[in-house]
């Protein structure tokens, strides 16, 4: 009888939820996203591209639907995860964007919510939903990419705060973070996955600098970012001192699943129809046979894989959770990205590959398939979730 | 016919890496690349190709050439492929020489050829008319010594001084025309592409043609014979690049260290670089295979050409894609070279047909 109570419940939510978005949903923000130029990010200097961004996400913010599945204390909207399953769907059928792209929202917070004290939970986690706070993410290092336990920045304990040194690097928009969560060494005695911690730097505090690293796209996203004599807060420990590692951990299962796609609200244009449109077609067929396979292999890959997101999240509810199942979502889903760019750049032949020019748009599509050559690096290479899968999914023993 | 280089051939391989290792490393592409040269080629490296003899590696000694071959031209390029020289070798000597040479005749190879010999003549070549290239789409009419049509990825179509375009005339006939660049009725509209090279778009409205080439058995053959020949040359220069971003990328996976240990010693990366290593090793056979089959005149060009642009195609995009792979972080940037190869990669396959055009050629050469 319950269960049937619930089912109605569920109908009726679904019911007001496609409502409330088809109404409050402007008409741009259901538009494919360009780039990471054409998102609301947030922050100190957070802007709004158009005033579109600015009406979608006060909207999201005032339904508490930026973080739907957090506790309200926290800024979240409590829903429970059919709830927010349901809102996942609904958005995906309108083509909503995400009002806020976010490292805190995808990143830090299921961390924090984790590891942290209440106060800090409360303090953090609010300024991520409020947006005020734009994070990124100092993990790796020179020396310490695929080795991330190798990290060498150091903080020493100077009684009211850490002195910060070393250098990151990679930092995904370093440059526009007002606050980086870092991997920093506090014990260089104990072997190296225990001396490390979990520590929130303000990019304003004197002598944290960057530099923008251009990227084979033309863009520079990224930066190395520079810690001189930093005086960090004690407060802004997360966990405990030697527990960065596993926080770390943690956090990157989320940023796995984030890039393998999971929780993305936005559909893509589905391959075949690019492949309709700049290529022959004879009689319903593509005269590129090769091609034609190509892409049909892709979309059978691409809708099941989505098909086991659903049911991973459903055995997740269930109670079934698998850390390491994060591993392979991240390899599946960027390879499948990677495979969807080099389809498209096919489809559109010598034309995606121009770099330059109005009618090319600037080279967009060249420029993000190269982009798309970082996907099965960052997070953590397809080599390293490969490794853990063979570890830790399948048990094989290593040498 | 040993599958190996004479002596001769092994020299000029030697000479033109010398000459490429002092002034045309994949730094001189990126200073043309950062300050938009507007020729999108160094003049002065083209001027010394050119005493070298290499602009006239194809074509003979009457018309001032060396009459050395395409096996040779082929070390040339792929040479160049190895620190992705731009240069007009391409358009001027690989397309439009070897169009003139097959289809030109006595009086057409005196006129153009001694100047394509000395480097003095760019020549471009027109064929294409869409972002695919299909040589059964020309919808660029000849009727009264006139051209009109418009013509896509014209490699150097933007410091040509003569068009080799490909026509049809009033019967449907496909022919391959002279213009001068300087003939009223031409709009160049250059396109700056991924791999730093330039294409142009080329217009022609009621452009005067010098010359038609129509010494060849038949028109249709001579267009397809220039593109194969251009195919297998395409491919030796891929060859060139897939070898160097290959040992660049042996070379750090020996440097760099994870874990306490050079990466190259996990065995995940080992197979994979021994996998790309038969393959180079099948690539080697089809452009040395297929070069000496341009200057036997086998009839096997056809097959041979699509081969080798098929395979070679298919590796340079494996080997670029795991260069950047194995190369982790660093490989995303603009600063480490590994990615110009990638980019590179793509224009190349896709110039004269990428690799499904020419498996599809293929299964259709023997009516499969
Ligand atoms: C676009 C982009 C954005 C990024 N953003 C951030 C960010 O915001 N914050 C941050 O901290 N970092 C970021 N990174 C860094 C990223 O996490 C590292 O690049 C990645 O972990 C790999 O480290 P590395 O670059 O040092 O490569 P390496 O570890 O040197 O790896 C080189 C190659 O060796 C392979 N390899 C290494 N170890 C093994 C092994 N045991 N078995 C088999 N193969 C192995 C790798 O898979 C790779 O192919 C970003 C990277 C990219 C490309």
């Amino acid at each position: 009888m319950e269960a049937t109570a619930d089912k109605k419940d569920l109908k009726k939510f679904r019911k007001e939820t496609r409502e409330w978005l088809d109404a409050n949903c402007p008409e741009s923000m259901r538009q494919p996203i360009t780039g990471p130029e054409d998102v609301y990010w947030g922050g100190r200097n957070g802007e709004f591209k158009t005033p579109d961004f600015k009406i979608w996400f006060e909207k999201m913010h005032a339904k508490k639907w930026i973080a739907p599945h957090w506790e309200k204390q926290y800024g979240g909207g409590g829903l429970d995860r059919m709830e927010y399953k349901i809102l996942t769907e609904e958005m995906s059928r309108l083509g909503c964007r995400k009002p806020l792209f976010s490292f805190g929202l995808s990143m830090l917070g299921p961390a924090l919510l984790k590891f942290a004290t209440e106060e800090q939970k409360i303090k953090y986690l609010n300024d991520i939903v409020d947006a005020k706070i734009r994070w990124g993410q100092g993990y790796s290092e020179p020396g310490a990419g695929s080795d991330l336990a190798n990290v060498q920045t150091k903080a020493e304990d100077k009684g009211d705060h850490y002195l910060v040194n070393g250098q990151k690097v990679w930092t995904s928009y370093g440059e526009k973070a007002d606050m980086i969560f870092c991997l920093v060494r506090t014990d260089v005695e104990v072997p190296k996955h225990h001396g490390i911690s979990f520590l929130l730097i303000d990019m304003a505090t004197d002598g944290a600098t960057t530099r923008p690293i251009k990227l084979i796209s033309g863009k520079s996203p990224f930066c190395e970012t520079f810690y001189d004599n930093v005086k960090v807060p004690k407060e802004n420990l997360i966990g405990t001192e030697g527990q960065g590692w596993d926080i770390a951990k943690y956090l990157l299962t989320h940023e796995r699943q984030m890039i393998g796609g999971i929780g993305e609200t936005h559909v893509p244009t589905p391959v075949s129809d690019i492949a309709k449109k700049y290529l022959e077609i004879k009689g319903d067929v593509m005269t590129d046979a090769v091609l034609r396979a190509e892409i049909a292999k892709f979309e059978m890959d691409e809708a099941i894989f989505d098909m086991t997101i659903e049911r991973v999240i459903d055995e997740a509810k269930a109670g079934n959770n698998s850390g390491a199942l994060s591993s392979f979502f991240k390899f599946y889903g960027t390879e499948l990205n990677k495979r969807r760019y080099e389809i498209m750049v096919a489809c559109q032949g010598i034309d995606g590959l121009a770099w330059e020019g109005e009618q090319y748009n600037h080279g967009a599509i060249a420029k993000q398939f190269l982009r798309t050559k970082g996907n099965s690096i960052e997070g953590g290479t397809s080599e390293i979730q490969l490794n853990i899968i063979s570890k830790r999914i399948l048990g094989l023993p290593t040498r | 016919m040993a599958l190996i280089l004479t002596e001769e051939e092994q020299l000029l391989k030697t000479s033109a890496s010398e000459l490429f290792k002092s002034k045309a490393q994949i730094a001189a592409l990126r200073k043309l690349r950062d300050e938009k040269d507007p020729l999108g080629y160094s003049k002065s490296l083209w001027k010394e190709m050119s005493n070298l003899g290499l602009a006239g590696l194809t074509i003979s000694e009457a018309y001032g050439g060396l009459d050395f071959g395409y096996v040779g031209l082929g070390q040339v390029l792929e040479t160049c492929g190895r620190t992705l020289v731009a240069s007009p070798l391409v358009s001027t000597v690989l397309l439009s020489g070897t169009a003139i040479q097959l289809g030109g005749n006595e009086a057409q190879k005196k006129q153009y050829l001694p100047g394509i010999a000395s480097g003095d003549s760019i020549f471009a070549f027109a064929m294409d008319e869409g972002k695919h290239h299909n040589p059964e789409n020309c919808n660029t009419k000849i009727t009264n010594n006139l051209i009109s049509g418009n013509k896509t990825m014209v490699i150097d179509g933007h410091v040509a001084n003569y068009f080799i375009v490909a026509v049809k005339d009033e019967k449907g006939i496909s022919k391959l025309v002279v213009v001068n660049a300087k003939n009223e009725g031409i709009l160049v509209e250059k396109i700056e592409m991924m791999d730093s090279r330039n294409l142009a778009n080329v217009r022609f409205e009621n452009v005067k043609v010098e010359d038609i080439l129509d010494s060849y058995s038949s028109s249709t053959n001579l267009i397809e014979n220039v593109l194969d020949v251009a195919r297998i040359g395409l491919a030796a220069e891929m060859l060139g690049g897939i070898q160097e971003a290959f040992s660049r990328t042996i070379a750090y996976l020996k440097e760099r260290r994870q874990f306490g240990v050079p990466i190259g010693s996990f065995q995940a990366l080992q197979h994979r670089a021994a996998e790309m290593f038969g393959e180079i090793e099948l690539c080697k056979s089809v452009v040395i295979k297929s070069l000496k089959a341009i200057d036997n005149q086998s009839d096997d060009l056809p097959k041979m050409a699509s081969l080798a642009k098929a395979k070679l195609g298919e590796t340079y995009k494996r080997v670029s894609n795991e260069g950047i792979q194995m190369f982790g972080g660093i490989g995303m940037t603009d600063d480490e070279e590994i990615g110009f190869f990638l980019k590179r990669a793509r224009v190349v396959q896709h110039t004269l047909g990428d690799t499904n055009f020419h498996l599809d050629r293929l299964a259709k050469m023997k009516k499969y």
